[in-house]
Formats: structure tokens, sequence, C-alpha cells
């Protein structure tokens, strides 16, 4: 980024202000809308101020892991589309969609939100597949929670495909179980830039970052995944502060999912 | 308007709208002639002068010009010069030549001159076969810029905000107190007290330019009314 | 027709960009440029390049879709951009780079034309020098009935499957494709039918563009 904006943008933060007026620890406005996507099983859109993400999930029936016969699988996928932003490239994905779509799976895994085992069909044979795929529509920073947000929000609300027995084959024009969820993880981000910690970026905040820390969070307050980025290394207060600010403001953001 | 005329001057038009049929128009700036008839070659607006019919598109990426001003961040550092990102349809290169001062390779770092990152206010110096651009700084509003905020509207827009003989972008600067200096391809720096005050003003242009007259006066009242 | 939506100027961050929706398949297009086109091999000396990248979302589809291009999906991104070229002044912008990428998010038939009329407002909306809009949709028959602009279910249905995309200045046809059998006569109203949906769909466009511009 150039220097000009990189050093208003340091002057206002380390003032505890933001360029839009907010403060460090305020979200931009939000809005998330579940059921956008016809086909899918569940899906949801969330938009934090211009970055917009939609997640959809799909379901499908195959095969378990050997190691767990009778558990369903779940996959989470992310598509880093240069529609969303000029920094993004063709082809398959790079460390950035792969690490969003890693960290998301592990707050939705960790915390257990899906009841893998009923998701078994017959042991060792067929169980339920769960596919999350995380399409990002325009990068205005802070993609990791408002894709975890958007996946919370689309397994939620996400309608089954009935079980047929003699085609053995997911009958998606009945749609009627919920998925077997338990929990609402929340995902939030906390952004080191000088001696002030700031969470939901913009893309310009984020080109200034330091370093970032990224914790979900399940209904109980506690952290089921960590996850630091950048190269600029934290002291062990930083961290406990980012964990406070996580919690906190995971609250906050569980409210928004219903169902 | 003759009979001939199909649009209103500021009609809005979209790719291939007949403005005219006739051959005693001209076809001006993004329209294109097909047989008797003028069309529009983009999204934009009509505007007649005489026997000229042009277009004024709405979006767009800017063209360089020779002799626009321009606002553009150093992108990379080579022997003999900087390649400077101007966010147009190519990239632009400052050679040695452009600086003002004579610099001696042999002692001076050209990143101690202008280093990556850095804001230049450079003038087009030349335009070669559309793929290349030359920069000077040697224009004596050049500059690199310190300090300050950067703002961007769409390259369209910036004959509206600069206003005939500059008088919009004067009357913005008298009644906020900023320096502004404005770049063709839509960067914007500013500095000073009422910042954001400014950047309002700007808003209220980018977003009614081409939809409403009388704007200058209409900004002028905008800022006179919030004046501290 | 199935109801069609439009929304104009949907990616802040993009020089354009159009969301279209026939019925239940909604595709988005964002367009970026005239920019530099890196690598330099792959510039063009004397116009600039037209690149069109169409892909499906995983879940736009009943069964889901592997991410990743596929040859369908490769044969549509030659096709939209033959379809769009005829009308974009790409001898303006020699060496530079046109970057139009549709993404399917929901897929029940109608996709490519989808795609091509999302891709069309988005270069207009990103001030891409153009001599015309481009409206494209499909047509068939079913029974005794020429049907325009089938959906999913219609698609196992019809003696053929016939898009088409138009000009309609010109009054010139930039693409057809065509899957089925039908006589000549049968094919011919087919495709007179599909150019007067595009007449339709191009008075929509007009519509939407209008309504992100200048209210």
């Amino acid at each position: 980024m150039n220097n000009v904006q990189k050093q208003y943008l340091l002057n206002t933060i380390s003032a505890a202000k933001r360029g839009d007026g907010r403060g460090l620890e305020d979200f931009r406005k939000m809005e998330i809308e579940t059921g956008v996507i016809y086909k899918a099983e569940g899906s949801a859109r969330v938009r934090f101020g211009k970055t917009e993400v939609i997640a959809g999930v799909k379901m499908d029936v195959g095969t378990p892991f050997p190691d767990t016969p009778d558990d369903g699988v779940m996959m989470v996928n992310s598509e880093f589309s240069p529609m969303a932003s000029p920094k993004f490239e063709t082809g398959p994905p790079r460390e950035p969609s792969i690490e969003l779509s890693r960290v998301v799976d592990r707050g939705i895994r960790e915390s257990k939100t899906i009841d893998t085992k009923k998701l078994c069909i017959k042991k060792g044979e067929k169980v339920w597949m769960v596919f999350v795929d995380i399409y990002i529509i325009n990068h205005d920073g802070n993609l990791i929670d408002a894709a975890a947000l958007a996946t919370v929000a689309a397994l939620h609300s996400a309608k089954m495909p009935e079980y047929d027995a003699k085609t053995e084959k997911p009958n998606f024009d009945k749609k009627t179980k919920k998925l077997p969820l338990s929990c609402k993880p929340i995902t939030v981000t906390v952004h080191k830039i000088g001696e002030n910690f700031i969470i939901d970026p913009t893309l310009e905040e984020e080109s200034i970052t330091e370093a970032r820390f990224t914790v979900a969070t399940n209904d109980k307050g506690n952290l089921c995944a960590i996850q630091k980025g950048g190269v600029t290394s934290l002291t062990t207060d930083e961290i406990y502060k980012a964990f406070d600010l996580s919690v906190k403001k995971g609250k906050d953001l569980r409210k928004l999912i219903k169902g | 308007m003759t009979k001939d005329m199909l649009k209103n001057e500021r009609d809005f038009v979209v790719p291939g709208d007949e403005i005219v049929k006739s051959m005693d128009y001209l076809p001006g700036k993004h329209t294109f002639r097909e047989g008797d008839s003028i069309y529009a070659k983009g999204l934009g607006v009509v505007s007649i002068s005489g026997r000229v019919v042009s277009m004024i598109p709405l979006s767009g990426v800017y063209t360089p010009k020779v002799g626009d001003m321009v606002i553009g961040e150093v992108k990379e550092i080579q022997g003999n010069g900087w390649v400077v990102d101007i966010s147009s349809i190519c990239e632009a290169y400052l050679p040695l030549s452009g600086v003002r001062d004579y610099i001696d390779t042999s002692r001076t770092r050209l990143d101690s001159v202008y280093a990556i990152g850095e804001l230049l206010y450079a003038k087009i110096g030349a335009v070669n076969s559309a793929d290349s651009v030359h920069l000077s700084m040697q224009d004596s509003r050049s500059r690199k810029f310190n300090g300050g905020r950067i703002v961007r509207i769409s390259p369209s827009k910036v004959p509206r905000l600069i206003g005939k003989m500059g008088s919009m972008i004067n009357t913005i600067k008298d009644k906020t107190g900023c320096r502004i200096s404005v770049g063709q391809n839509g960067y914007v720096w500013l500095d000073g007290e009422n910042i954001e005050l400014a950047m309002q003003a700007i808003d209220m242009i980018e977003e009614k330019a081409h939809k409403t007259s009388g704007l200058t006066d209409a900004v002028a009242d905008f800022l006179g009314g919030k004046k501290k | 027709m199935r109801p069609i939506t439009i929304k104009v100027g949907i990616i802040p961050n993009a020089d354009g960009s159009a969301m279209f929706s026939f019925g239940k398949t909604t595709a988005i297009a964002a367009v970026y440029g005239p920019r530099p086109l890196h690598p330099k091999h792959k510039q063009i000396s004397d116009k600039a390049l037209l690149q069109t990248i169409y892909m499906m979302a995983p879940f736009s589809t009943t069964e889901r879709v592997r991410p990743g291009p596929s040859r369908r999906t490769q044969e549509i991104c030659k096709v939209t951009r033959e379809a769009l070229e005829p009308v974009v002044c790409v001898e303006e912008f020699p060496k530079a780079t046109i970057d139009v990428y549709i993404n399917i998010i929901e897929a029940d038939a109608g996709t490519r034309t989808a795609g091509i009329n999302a891709a069309s407002l988005a270069l207009a909306d990103a001030g891409i020098p153009m001599k015309d809009l481009i409206c494209s949709v499909a047509a068939g028959k079913i029974g005794k009935e020429y049907v325009l602009d089938l959906e999913g279910k219609e698609e196992d249905a019809t003696d053929c499957d016939l898009p088409i995309a138009y000009s309609q200045r010109m009054k010139k046809i930039t693409l057809m494709q065509m899957d089925g059998d039908m006589s000549v006569k049968d094919t011919k109203e087919t495709v007179n039918l599909a150019i007067k949906g595009c007449e339709e769909i191009y008075k929509k466009q007009r519509q939407a563009l209008e309504e992100r511009w200048m209210k």
C-alpha cells in the first residue's frame, strides 16, 4: 500500500480510531441472509461492510474413512474467485484460500458442531458427506470471520436430503430433517497494528496488520481452535488479550445465528 | 433539436444507442458513425456542442494523455528509473531524465530519491504506442506526497471535481482550508484541518455529477452551511 | 421466459459488475480492465486480450460440482468470449487485458446465457467502449410448442436446446449452439423465438443500467 495511506491509518489507529469512525473493537455493518442458493441444502450470505461471502452446503452419500467407519464426513473448501479482488488469480487454491478453509473447518470440527455419528447410514459402508463451499464475492478484509459465520449460518439453516434405500442415493427432491448440530462456533480474528488491537479490518487495514490471531469459541466460551498469522511475534499478554476479545465478540456474533 | 436528433443533451445512453441520424453532424468523443447514424460507444450521457455529438462516459479506466497531472505509486526501481502504477491501461515509467535535479547514479541510490510505496504527483510526458507512458517530475506542481490522505474517485468525474477554470476545486479549497491535489487518473490528495468535510464534498460530486447541473453552487452551499 | 432479475454494480472492487437471473439460474459477472497484461508474451500488439473465465460454484447444482475447470466450462469460456468480442472495442487498448469473470452461483439450465447477459452488463458498467449490449437466451421445442428459456426440467423434454447471443443494434447473432434433433424449418422458428427473447432482455438490461447510474 502507498505510504500516504499507510501513515494515515497508522496515525488514526494509534489514536484509537478507525478511518470509518468505528472503535477499535467494533464490527462494520453486518448482514446475514440464509437460504440464498436454491439448489444448496443450506446456504448463507454474510456481509461485513463491503466484504461479501456466500457459503453453500451440499450433501452426498459416500464411504466413510477407514479409521472412522461410523462417522459422517465433512469437507470445507473455499474459492477466492478473481472477481472478488484484483489480488486474486485464477487457478487452484493458493495459501490464503487453503488456510481459510482449514481454519473454518477446525472451528466446526473441534467444537463437535456436527454429530458425525448421526450421519452414519450403514457402518463401514455408507455415510452422509457434508461439503461446505465458501465463495468470496467481494474482498474488503476479514474474510476468515465472514466465511466462518456464513458457514455456521448455512449449516444451521440446512435441510438434509432423504436417503433413498433403493437407489442408495440422496433424494434431493425431499429435504426434510435438519443436520445434527449441537453448537454455534464463532470465529473472531484480532489484528495487531502498532500497539493496538483491532477486529474486522477493512482490506486497507489488513495490509498494515503486523500479526493476526484467530480464535474460534463455542457456546460455552471455550476455545476450540486457534490460528496465528503474520510474521510479527506476540507476547503472551497480547495473546491472552486476543482470547478475551474473541470470547466477548463471539457472544455478540452468535446471537445473529438463528436455529 | 432537429427531427434527426434522437437524444437530448444529458440523456442517458447505453452502448449502441442511436443519438442522431444525419450526415450533418460529426461523431465526437466516445461515439461512432455507421451509415447515416451516430451511435454511443459505451455507457454515458449525451453531450452536443454545435455539430459535434459526443458521449461523456460515466465510468471507465483512466487513459493517459500528454500533459495530464497524475498521482502514481512507485512499484519498482530499475537501473535508470522507476516503474509507477497510475491505475491505467498500462504502467508508467519515470526515467532519470524526468527528475528535476541531476542524479549521479554512482553516488545516489534511486530508492533514496523515490522509494517503493511513495506517491508522486507527476506529469504525463509522453505516450508511446499506447503501451508505454513516460512521466516527468519537472512541472512546478510535481512533488512526492508526505502525510495527508488519499481518496479515489472515478476518472470520469475528475473534470467535474476540478470545474471550469478550477472553479469547483477552488471552492472546496477555500471553504475547507485544505490543500488538495487532483490527479486526472482519479486520485485526490488532501491535507488540512477539514479533510472530512472536503471528502464529503467530493463524495457529493461523484454521486451527482452526471445527474444535475448547478453542482458548483450546491457544493458551495453545502460547505458554506457546514463551515466552522 | 422465466422472471428476470438484474442488479448492476454489486462488486465494489471490480471496475464493473452485474448479477443476472433467469428464474433460479443466477450468474454473477465482474470485469477488471483494461489493465496491464502479464506475462508479456500473452500481449497482442494491436488490441486488448479479452479473457473470459466461466466457473460454476460447487453448490450451484443438485449434485455438487467439483471445483475447477472442466471441458464443458472451458468450451463455455471460449464461446462466451466470442459472443462478446464482436462488440467490444479491443483495438483501442493494444497489449492490455480486459478480464471478465463469470460465476454461476445457482444453476437451473441456461447458465451460459445468464452468464453472457451478466457479462455484457458488467462490461458496460465498467465503462469499456462497446458498440452494443449483447443479449442471450436459449430456446427449444417441446411437443408442438416452441419454448423460450428452458429450465432444468424442460431440458430433457425438448427436441432441441438452442442458445444464442444477439446484438440488438446490428441485428446479428454472435453465438449459436444447438443440441437436438429438429428439422431445418423448426430450427429457424426456434431461432426467431430466441431473437424475440433477446429483444425483451435488452429492454431489461437497459432499465437496470439506467437505474444503477441515474437514480
